[in-house]
């Protein structure tokens, strides 16, 4: 079996949505290449322990369940860790705001490993060519100069001042517009957006992307909105979601290798790469292993 | 007024979106949640719908379901010229013939599609295999009828709701961990169905290049 590092042992790691987990019923999953199972109790708290041939449907057994994994809840999701995971998540204090419209936009089994989905999220090089007339057009195919830093005090890359020509930024948007777009990476196998508001000009939509490693080479996006849109619905917001992630699906799926090489020279980045450069530079110096490709030495 | 109930990510439910595409039909948006949300399974699809499955077409006052019963409706009704489905006995036959072949690519295809991409409980490698039998027989039909100047899935000259029924989830195979790599038959086909006028993609299926001179 696959050696998971410390760092990654030691992560809180989500593995489903919260609203998806019915109360006394055995749902399984697997993560960095292990068997779980998990529920929610009678006070529909998560509950999550170590696959011992439940199937999924099966009512569960409380009592009989041995070990219980860690657990918190965070953004509607279930997380867990097989090691000594912090007090607690990342802050998204976006979510907290009471006119928001949060939600799940469905848990996506991608065939690559989670750091390479993580990289995808980020690059806005792609959108004039996959996500055409939504997300970007040609001729504007330019990713502008931004700024990228990583930040000591929270540990994490942030990029800042992304803009891009988007003829149809959100659900929201009527025209196109030059969107501004903030990005974080809070844990390694995470990612969270913010982009300019076509309703609020004064607030950002809050897009995050949560992946499951369930092996070195593939892996699960469970998908978060947090908008501002007080016309679309949860149905219509999921949709328009779901439609810019079928487009990538695909693409991410033809990448090779399937996890992410670390090493400088292993692939030839240009500038509008720079928070990938950095993306990867922070995982080799944090000492992750698992679904990359490590520098060697 | 037509009104398609509609999952973007459903194959089923592109097939309709391309045939009306195709035909210059207008016509209206239900989006339904069919995962995370499962409203396909939901008491008001129900009533559309009582056998819980995407697509259902809402036209003039008809409830249709089953995306190759609707095929054949539009086809009927809005193709004038009457090529898409087409109605002498052999032909009529032959495009009926693969709309059942189309139904077993959803029970195969689409099912591994749905395994890897969104967890349904299905025997992945048994759907995979399922798949590669039905491809290689498709690949096998095609390279004859290329030798014999036949483009098309059916006998005409020109595309029918056939090629229509089975284009979305041979297109999609790859997501169910299906390759199309030693079917060369099926990728030029997938190609001239790409080029058809009228033609429009969905999230996972990218355009065709310009066909060779």
């Amino acid at each position: 079996m696959t050696a998971i590092d410390k760092v990654t042992r030691d992560l809180w790691q989500v593995i489903a949505a919260i609203d998806e987990t019915p109360p006394g019923i055995v749902q399984v999953t697997l993560l960095l290449d292990q068997q779980l199972a998990f529920t929610r109790d009678a006070a529909l708290r998560p509950v999550v322990w170590r696959r011992n041939g439940e199937q999924i449907g099966d009512v569960v057994d409380f009592e009989a369940i041995g070990e219980r994994l860690p657990v918190i809840e965070g953004y509607g999701y279930i997380w867990t860790s097989f090691g000594n995971p912090p007090a607690e998540l990342f802050p998204i204090p976006e979510y907290a705001e009471a006119d928001r419209k949060n939600m799940s936009c469905g848990s996506i089994g991608l065939h690559v490993s989670a750091p390479r989905a993580v990289e995808n999220f980020l690059d806005m090089g792609h959108f004039p060519y996959v996500h055409t007339d939504i997300l970007g057009a040609e001729p504007h195919t330019e990713v502008k100069e931004y700024d990228v830093e990583v930040s000591e005090e929270r540990d994490e890359v942030l990029a800042t001042r992304c803009r891009f020509f988007q003829p149809r930024a959100a659900l929201s948007a009527t025209e196109g517009q030059e969107v501004e777009y903030v990005y974080r990476v809070p844990h390694p196998f995470c990612s969270v957006l913010y982009k300019s508001c076509p309703e609020d000009d004064t607030r950002r939509d809050v897009i995050a992307i949560f992946l499951q490693p369930m092996t070195e080479e593939r892996c699960r996006a469970h998908l978060l909105q947090s908008m501002v849109d007080s016309v679309s619905t949860i149905t219509e917001l999921r949709r328009f979601q779901q439609t810019i992630f079928g487009q990538d699906k695909p693409i991410l799926e033809n990448q090779y290798p399937k996890r992410l090489p670390l090493d400088p020279r292993s692939e030839t980045p240009i500038r509008a790469d720079k928070s990938a450069i950095a993306y990867r530079r922070w995982l080799s110096q944090k000492g992750i292993t698992y679904g990359v490709i490590p520098q060697a030495g | 007024m037509t009104t398609l109930y509609d999952f973007e990510l459903s194959g089923n439910c592109y097939k309709l979106r391309l045939l009306m595409s195709i035909l210059r039909v207008p016509y209206d948006v239900v989006p339904v949640d069919f995962y995370p949300g499962r409203q396909h399974k939901a008491d008001w699809f129900l009533k559309l719908n009582p056998f819980g499955q995407l697509p259902v077409l809402e036209d003039d006052g008809l409830v249709l379901r089953d995306s190759g019963a609707i095929l054949a409706y539009l086809a009927r009704k809005y193709d004038p010229s009457g090529l898409w489905f087409p109605t002498d006995p052999a032909t009529l036959a032959d495009v009926l013939k693969w709309h059942a072949v189309a139904d077993d690519i959803t029970a195969t295809s689409s099912a591994a599609r749905l395994n890897l991409g969104m967890f349904y409980d299905f025997d992945l490698e048994k759907v995979q295999q399922g798949a590669h039998r039905i491809f290689r027989i498709m690949d096998e039909h095609l390279w004859f009828g290329e030798q014999q100047g036949r483009d098309w899935l059916c006998a005409p000259a020109h595309p029918t709701t056939a090629d229509i029924a089975c284009f979305p989830y041979v297109m999609l195979s790859e997501e169910g961990g299906i390759s199309r790599q030693d079917y060369p038959a099926i990728r030029r086909w997938t190609d001239r169905v790409r080029r058809v006028p009228g033609f429009v993609v969905m999230s996972g299926i990218f355009p065709a290049g310009r066909a060779a001179e």
